[in-house]
């Protein structure tokens, strides 16, 4: 068996480059409701940004402010966080819950300079597609008008992910 | 095998004799943890590495400096761990974290430093401070960071710093304050993160020495260890004279116009990295004993006795933690004082969020303040 190294290396990003800079999103979804209306706007072959990765979790109780710090500290340019509408939640209060950990994260944001356009809370049910693709445009397109994160000049070696694979 | 060997010399590890007092005087253990000390030094001595996750590892130590002012041979096991920690770290390892690393996140966005902190929000129109230069530098800590994360304890850490600036200003100082100060980075170190601590270490340090400050003052235990213990390789001129800010008022009690009486009995945590990890033991109680009317009541445990808050380097947190606390806020509360003063805002948190103990609220609740609060009331 020989060990070939293979270099996995995201999307080229391109804050100096010659493409055209798109921002690197980040969108935490619960699994009832908003990962379920991404999944309505797909069905329903709604266009929309795609600069973004989603991340389903069971409830939106769950996004910490460490997942959203994390992903800043990584260099992400937005992060979107999403879960069911008051009433809807799953786990009856986790969304309630969730607004309580964007307050802290948010706070937290902002003392450490980030900018708080970077980060938004939006509730989406499973059936509002619609209102997913309005939010993803809505959310990407103010993340562009901020640019890219002055955390993100260091992502490119955060990204690159090394594989060792069993030839 | 080599590297073990090094650190076993570095920090006096060879000299163990295998008493066990570390292990019968650890505050994890008497609380009930699986967690041996002692064992962790002899394999040390054999060339083997302790295990880095599960209970009773690297990651469990409060660093609270207890065990190494029992051995009797010297043997630095505070310093051990944190040489195996950043080994731990080399290969990996993440430190099983209490509020899921949101605070470890933090530090390495500051040590990164592309972005314009906000921190200086809490500065009032009477404060009198020098953004960038001035002959005392007052280095303010996280506080503010502490009080927006922790909403739930309804922290308030940065009255502390507050005061601190008043209390300066009483005694004509205008304290330079910097709005580019970052995290000392203790805990990254802690953590074994060496690499984002030097980062923030070789800012810091440039910090400093920028502003033309010969007097350093700081107020939070951990950043005064850090600066006096660790950031010494960054120095490149003369070091600044660096005090914690009860030694610092200490020095100028007579210049200080305390007549406003306290009239109320309180009890005193010393910090572990100010007690244990540098010595100061007398300064805070100096300067308390010097506000009128008040009267200080000493905790069974205290001085290089003392037990800490438990929760040290943002690396561990467990049930023992938690009757670490709660054993130290009774002690506390025997001693019949209202208030808990405390010269270190992690004490706060973590005896704070031992009160949220829905069952042993009444029984352990007691007010928390920071040294210079104290202080800066009986100015008024
Ligand atoms: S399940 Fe959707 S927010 Fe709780």
């Amino acid at each position: 068996m020989t060990k070939a190294k293979t270099t996995i290396t995201d999307q080229p990003v391109t804050a100096t480059g010659t493409e055209t800079w798109q921002p690197r999103i980040l969108v935490f979804a619960c699994n009832w409701c908003s990962y379920a209306g991404a999944d309505t706007a797909g069905v329903g072959r709604m266009e929309h940004e795609p600069h973004f990765r989603m991340i389903r979790v069971m409830c939106s109780g769950r996004i910490q402010p460490a997942f959203v710090l994390k992903a800043f500290e990584k260099g992400a340019d937005g992060v979107l966080v999403s879960g069911c509408h008051f009433g809807d939640c799953h786990y009856i209060f986790g969304n309630e819950r969730a607004v309580e950990q964007f307050d802290k994260t948010m706070n937290m944001v902002k003392l450490l300079g980030i900018e708080p356009g970077r980060l938004r809370l939006e509730w989406i049910s499973a059936a509002e597609g619609i209102r997913f693709a309005e939010i993803i445009n809505e959310f990407t397109e103010q993340v562009r008008q901020l640019g890219p994160s002055p955390l993100s000049s260091k992502r490119l070696d955060d990204l690159r992910i090394e594989e060792e694979i069993d030839g | 095998m080599a590297e073990l060997a090094a650190i076993a010399q570095d920090t006096r590890a060879w000299a163990c004799y295998d008493c066990g007092k570390c292990t019968a005087t650890c505050p994890l253990v008497r609380a009930g943890a699986r967690y041996s000390p002692r064992r962790h030094v002899l394999a040390t001595n054999q060339g083997k590495r302790p295990a880095n996750s599960g209970e009773g590892t690297l990651f469990d130590c409060l660093t609270c400096k207890l065990c190494d002012t029992r051995c009797p041979v010297g043997v630095e096991y505070t310093e051990l761990v944190l040489k195996l920690r950043e080994l731990a770290h080399r290969d990996g390892v993440e430190v099983e974290c209490p509020h899921g690393g949101a605070l470890q996140s933090a530090m390495r966005i500051m040590a990164k430093g592309e972005m314009a902190q906000d921190r200086l929000g809490w500065l009032e129109a009477d404060m009198l401070t020098e953004p960038d230069e001035g002959e005392l530098f007052l280095w303010t800590g996280c506080t503010m960071y502490y009080d927006a994360f922790f909403p739930e304890f309804e922290m308030d850490s940065i009255a502390g710093t507050k005061a601190a600036v008043r209390l300066l200003n009483k005694l004509g100082i205008a304290p330079v304050v910097s709005p580019d100060e970052r995290c000392c980075g203790h805990d990254l170190l802690w953590n074994g993160d060496v690499k984002h601590f030097e980062m923030l270490a070789r800012h810091n340090v440039k910090l400093v020495e920028a502003s033309g400050a010969d007097t350093l003052v700081v107020p939070c235990a951990e950043c005064l260890r850090t600066f006096k213990r660790d950031y010494g390789p960054f120095f490149s001129g003369k070091k600044p004279r660096m005090l914690h800010l009860t030694e610092f008022l200490s020095e100028n009690l007579d210049k200080l116009p305390m007549t406003n009486g306290a009239s109320q009995r309180v009890t005193y945590q010393d910090p572990c990295r100010l007690g244990r990890h540098l010595g100061v033991y007398d300064a805070p109680r100096a300067v308390l004993n010097a506000v009128p009317g008040l009267e200080l009541a000493e905790m069974r445990h205290h001085g290089s006795a003392s037990t800490c808050c438990a929760g040290g380097t943002w690396s561990n947190c467990d049930r023992y933690s938690k009757q670490i606390q709660v054993n130290r806020l009774r002690e506390a509360r025997q001693t019949m004082a209202p208030v808990m003063v405390t010269a270190c805002p992690k004490c706060q948190v973590h005896f704070k969020c031992a009160m949220q103990d829905p069952n042993l609220k009444d029984e352990i609740t007691i007010e928390l303040r920071d040294v210079a609060e104290i202080i800066a009331a009986s100015l008024e």
